[in-house]
């Protein structure tokens, strides 16, 4: 078992035939996923990387039965291609792309939720399930099949997490990015009831930093309802007020959302904390025992 | 990206708010010629400065004549306001915006953020006007009034009413403020804003309602479809490295330590200050060099951490996800002999290709300090700094 994605998921990428959606596809595919077309508006009936292009998700959908799509076009026509690809009754729907508006955000995650699909992303590294499916940018290679649950805010610090349970040999049962954006689709409390459901995840490790309240929410959301033993680090605790720390949604606004704030929250619903960033692997086996 | 408040009126103005009327000026000439257009005979000469608090801070004066206003202009003009929400520096005060002053009956609040929590626009209004609104928000809850924005119907006039009776407007005022209301909603979507505040908006003892102040911040992802708002960008009030860093994709923020970072991903960065602070140093700077890190953004980062002259050392930390440590390292290479580099530096680079990465700089004539992981890079740089100094 593993969450939302394994090997029998089938992937269509959105923005199939430009440079970024051709060079992850290919190595998407060189993992091992699943990746059963693509979609390039005008180039339907051509072919790319062995696979066929559509011109619209929909005509996907029906020819192949993909139930994931990636979505790697620019950020001004992302809001168009989630909605697209939600209408067109895809599942599980990974949106890569960095910048989109906010407002944007807005309506095209009601749309995800009124259907009752999952959106993870934008602004993310995308969804891993080691050895079985790669939807999204991060390296292959550093991942190792296994027993942690990994979700975080950050792609570079999601692959710190996974070197560091898989140099110890935990390995990763999932790895979800839910990205760096003020409104994300999926959020660490939805990752978070898929971890505790899985047989195969064993601890998990979340990744938050500066900016909103959903490290507190989770917190709340962790006391109540997650049994697993959870480790947590919140980047940021140096970032100054009021500055946007690359990421969209990372930015102490009107003095809130402070890591201080977050490592309090969770901290106090049992959550085992890790002051740093190097500290992340030995923070699971402290929560684990392992 | 931020507005100037007579920015944010003139835009309010456009979308049929209610605000006194004003005139900017630039110079104390055209500040006296401005008092003397205006119907008031007092009027108020306004600082405009990307930063709150301008009046505690003696950046906003009533005057009573042309002549006065003139002065006021000539003092401010040309200054650097520092006020709480500033650092020391301050910001510069290039145009003074001279308004017409009216008569106060009541003071409210009225705002509208882009709720992260919510996933919607939220509406914020209070009768506790003029004042911070996060210390209302802390210390009575319950004198602020929120309703939120539907995405896909927009605000519906009931909201309008809701507020303005739950503020004690009464009459025509409730009409009023429900087409102001209105105004506010359209204009926010419509410009793509992350934050719009009214503080304060007031009721005259003639009954109606004008908005004394006014502050918005942009979407910077939604400026693409916004060439009107580009213009309006004052690059005067931006940290000049940080403009710079933003022409080569690069994200900046200038900090008050000595260590300078250079980290792909934003998280990572953040990571990367808090390691040094933990290990007992103090980082310069934020800086994300993106996932596209070529010789030459190398190159030009490590230039704009060098030109702060606070800093004393470098950390280099990279984790090669897609891109590659051994193009990193030749990167950073031909960067350090490109820039003259003269403080100590420590890379760390980790992931794809780490280790043909760090044999290029083992063998490299250029000096730096290679460092295993996390820590120890943290360790050594904290450790070359302390020497040096």
């Amino acid at each position: 078992m593993s969450v939302l994605v394994n090997k029998e998921t089938k992937v269509i990428c959105q923005g199939f035939t430009g440079k970024q959606g051709t060079f992850h596809s290919r190595q998407a595919i060189e993992y091992g996923t699943q990746m059963v077309g693509g979609v390039t508006p005008g180039k339907g009936g051509q072919t790319h990387l062995d696979l066929p292009v559509f011109n619209t998700v929909k005509d996907a959908v029906a020819e192949t039965g993909a139930d994931a799509s990636v979505i790697y076009v620019p950020a001004p026509f992302c809001k168009d291609s989630i909605i697209e690809a939600a209408e067109a009754g895809i599942e599980l729907i990974v949106c890569i792309t960095e910048g989109i508006p906010a407002l944007d955000m807005l309506e095209a995650k009601m749309v995800v939720d009124s259907l009752g699909l999952r959106l993870i992303g934008p602004n993310c590294p995308g969804i891993i399930t080691p050895g079985e499916c790669k939807i999204g940018i991060m390296p292959g290679l550093i991942h190792q099949p296994g027993k942690v649950g990994v979700v975080s805010r950050s792609g570079t610090l999601t692959y710190e997490c996974v070197k560091q349970t898989s140099d110890p040999g935990y390995g990763q049962s999932t790895c979800i990015g839910i990205g760096g954006d003020p409104i994300p689709g999926m959020s660490f409390i939805d990752a978070l009831a898929l971890f505790e459901a899985d047989p195969q995840t064993e601890a998990i490790l979340m990744v938050g930093e500066i900016g909103g309240t959903a490290e507190e929410e989770a917190a709340e959301f962790i006391q109540s309802e997650v049994s697993k033993p959870v480790t947590a680090y919140i980047a940021g605790v140096t970032a100054p007020k009021g500055k946007r720390m690359g990421h969209a949604g990372a930015i102490i606004a009107g003095g809130k959302g402070t890591a201080e704030e977050k490592f309090a929250a969770l901290e106090k619903a049992g959550v085992h904390t890790v002051r740093s960033p190097a500290l992340l692997g030995q923070g699971v086996a402290k929560a684990t025992g392992w | 990206m931020n507005l100037h408040e007579y920015q944010a009126k003139s835009l309010f103005r456009d979308y049929g708010m209610p605000v006194p009327a004003g005139i900017v000026a630039t110079t104390a000439k055209e500040a006296e010629t401005a008092a003397a257009e205006l119907s008031t005979e007092r009027v108020v000469v306004k600082a405009q400065v990307h930063a709150g608090g301008r009046g505690k801070a003696g950046g906003v004066k009533l005057v009573n004549s042309p002549e006065e206003a003139s002065e006021v202009a000539a003092t401010l003009l040309g200054t650097r306001l520092v006020t709480f929400q500033t650092d020391a520096n301050g910001q510069p005060v290039n145009s003074v915006l001279v308004e017409e002053t009216c008569e106060i009956g009541r003071e409210l609040y009225l705002g509208a953020v882009l709720d992260r929590a919510a996933r919607r626009i939220t509406i914020m209004a209070s009768t506790e006007g003029g004042m911070e609104i996060e210390k209302v928000a802390a210390e009575t809850p319950e004198k602020i009034h929120k309703t939120r924005i539907n995405p896909i119907v927009g605000l519906m006039p009931y909201q309008g009413r809701e507020l303005a009776f739950a503020l004690g407007l009464e009459g025509a005022q409730v009409k009023q403020f429900g087409q102001l209301l209105a105004g506010l909603a359209r204009l926010f979507k419509e410009k793509d804003l992350s934050l719009l505040e009214i503080n304060p908006l007031v009721v005259t003892t003639g009954g109606d309602l004008l908005c004394l102040d006014g502050k918005i911040n942009i979407d910077g992802s939604a400026l693409y479809r916004h060439p009107d708002l580009v213009a309006m960008r004052d690059k005067s009030q931006e940290d000049p490295r940080e403009i710079r860093a933003a022409e080569w994709d690069l994200n900046y923020v200038a900090l008050d330590g000595n260590i300078g970072c250079m980290v792909n991903g934003a998280g990572l960065a953040m990571a990367t200050m808090d390691i040094i602070k933990l290990q007992g140093g103090e980082p310069a700077n934020f800086l994300d060099v993106g996932g596209s890190a070529t010789a030459e953004r190398v190159a030009e980062a490590l230039k704009i951490i060098l030109s702060d002259d606070k800093v004393k050392g470098i950390l280099v930390n990279i984790f090669g996800g897609i891109v590659r440590c051994d193009l990193i390292a030749e990167g950073i290479i031909a960067a350090v002999k490109e820039v003259h580099i003269d403080v100590p530096v420590v890379v760390r680079l980790e992931g794809n290709h780490a280790a043909e990465g760090a044999a290029l700089l083992e063998q490299s004539d250029v000096s730096l300090i290679s460092a295993s992981d996390l820590t120890d890079a943290a360790n050594k740089i904290v450790a070359a700094v302390g020497a040096a100094s």
